[in-house]
């Protein structure tokens, strides 16, 4: 999926800067919504390259009516700018479609640390897809005080990745990253 | 952002970067590779594409007219989340509908050809839209909650059974566009079956208007199993809605047994001489959502923002 990232002294630098990798570069830009993450980490960052001395990075969207996708452009765009990049391209995929499974360990591990509960695994189905009338069956513990005891408020929360959860132990509200 | 002079820093080409999102809306198809499969007909993908996409934009504008309407924040947000999500579907199918489109044959599809989402969602009129009729339906004024759930679960339950068959679409644009619309509508369809349920098994009340709610949908039901040319003609690249009413039937007793409704047995509204919603044929209500949604763009038709 992700190819290898070319040698450093191909390009020209445009700027007196000192020139890292391309990919570490876009490596540190950090998702709008949850600034705890890199784009990297939450999946969203699927691809860099050097094509002919243009940079090109492929994303691809969490959720299809995702307002951040602009800004993540812009912000991939600039940032290796900064670091020398003058010609820079920002791809979209949108196959496979994104899952939080591709939240990486170090992810999951931020999101709890900033008080937000990480997904769990994805359900795998084939054919019809089940109803859920009831809640969600898979426990989710509350990053506060770490008890399994968590009730759904709502399915929606500030951003369309996040649902609103609260702990009937320590009585907080968290949210809590969809499993998609 | 710095810049080295005062013209850098107007200049076009750094615009971008003095705005929280942007000045303009880019291609949400951006770097997609958008090229027609073999043996497509652009202009037929087009129509398709139309449909699809207009079915999400009007029914999202139904949903955002929910906000600071909803009977809790927590629905409020619900709501406006799940018109984004189809907000978003419908970017991508309109953006797709105006690339496939080609100018020649004259046709429903080359009137799109090259046309960006914008021009599409903004400035076509009331009879160039090819969504079906249950997504115009007003549940906002007067208030009606258990209304628009209603319309959500159908509206969820029938797109959810498309889009799932349409992952298997021999374009890979819509394969992929169905892919992720299939795991947004799964939770939009359980939002809206877990109200109904929660209203149906209600209080006396609750389950009068739930069953009132779905009663006034279900005359928009039958027109959205009627296959329509363009979807025949576009065999393996489009889905037959008539092949998903067992599923849709399915899950719509399944929800009502559980919310102590029954399932309405209401016959379909008849079109304007047998043309509907997907015709250019529409209820008297989309005249004035379209108003409603059009009004800024038309009126300040250099903008952006």
């Amino acid at each position: 999926m992700v190819s290898a990232v070319t040698s450093q002294g191909r390009h020209t630098p445009n700027q007196a800067r000192r020139i890292s990798d391309p990919r570490a570069v876009a490596e540190t830009v950090t998702d709008p919504e949850l600034p705890m993450l890199t784009l990297a980490d939450l999946g969203v960052l699927r691809d860099v390259s050097e094509v002919d001395g243009t940079v090109v990075v492929t994303i691809t969207p969490t959720y299809t009516g995702c307002p951040a996708m602009d800004t993540m452009r812009d912000d991939l765009v600039h940032a290796l700018r900064d670091a020398g990049y003058r010609d820079v391209d920002v791809r979209t995929v949108l196959h496979p479609p994104w899952s939080s499974d591709w939240i990486t360990d170090e992810g999951k591990r931020k999101l709890a640390e900033a008080g937000i509960s990480p997904p769990g695994a994805t359900p795998r189905n084939d054919g019809p897809i089940p109803l859920t009338l009831g809640s969600p069956v898979h426990a989710v513990r509350c990053p506060h005080c770490g008890a399994a005891n968590t009730e759904e408020l709502s399915r929606f929360s500030a951003t369309a990745c996040k649902s609103l959860r609260r702990c009937r132990v320590c009585a907080e509200p968290f949210e809590h990253v969809k499993e998609i | 952002m710095s810049f080295d002079n005062a013209y850098e820093a107007v200049s076009e080409a750094n615009d971008q970067a003095r705005w929280a999102f942007g000045t303009g809306f880019t291609d949400p198809l951006s770097g997609v590779d958008t090229s027609l499969p073999s043996g497509v007909d652009g202009n037929d993908l087009a129509s398709y594409c139309l449909m699809l996409g207009d079915d999400a934009l009007i029914m999202s504008h139904r949903l955002q007219q929910w906000c600071t309407r909803a009977p809790e924040l927590e629905d409020e947000v619900a709501l406006a989340n799940i018109g984004l999500d189809l907000l978003g579907q419908a970017r991508l199918l309109l953006t797709r509908a105006g690339k496939a489109g080609t100018a020649m044959p004259a046709s429903a599809g080359a009137a799109v050809a090259d046309r960006p989402e914008d021009a599409l969602a903004f400035f076509r009129d009331e009879h160039e839209f090819r969504n079906i009729r249950l997504a115009e339906l007003s549940s906002h004024e007067p208030v009606d909650f258990a209304l628009v759930i209603a319309q959500l679960l159908v509206f969820a339950t029938w797109r959810l059974a498309l889009l799932r068959r349409l992952t298997d679409s021999r374009d890979p644009v819509l394969a992929a566009i169905a892919a992720k619309g299939v795991k947004e509508v799964t939770y939009h369809r359980d939002y809206a079956a877990q109200w109904t349920v929660r209203l149906g098994d209600g209080t006396d009340y609750s389950h009068r208007r739930m069953q009132s709610g779905l009663d006034a949908v279900w005359p928009y039901v039958g027109e959205l199993f009627d296959t329509h040319p363009v979807e025949r003609a576009l065999a393996d690249v489009a889905v037959d809605p008539a092949m998903s009413r067992t599923e849709f039937d399915d899950v719509l007793t399944q929800v009502c047994s559980a919310a102590t409704l029954t399932v309405p047995d209401i016959p379909p509204l008849a079109g304007v001489s047998g043309r509907k919603g997907r015709d250019g044929v529409h209820t008297e209500e989309m005249g004035f959502l379209l108003a409603e949604m059009q009004a800024v763009a038309r009126a300040h038709p250099e903008a952006t923002w």
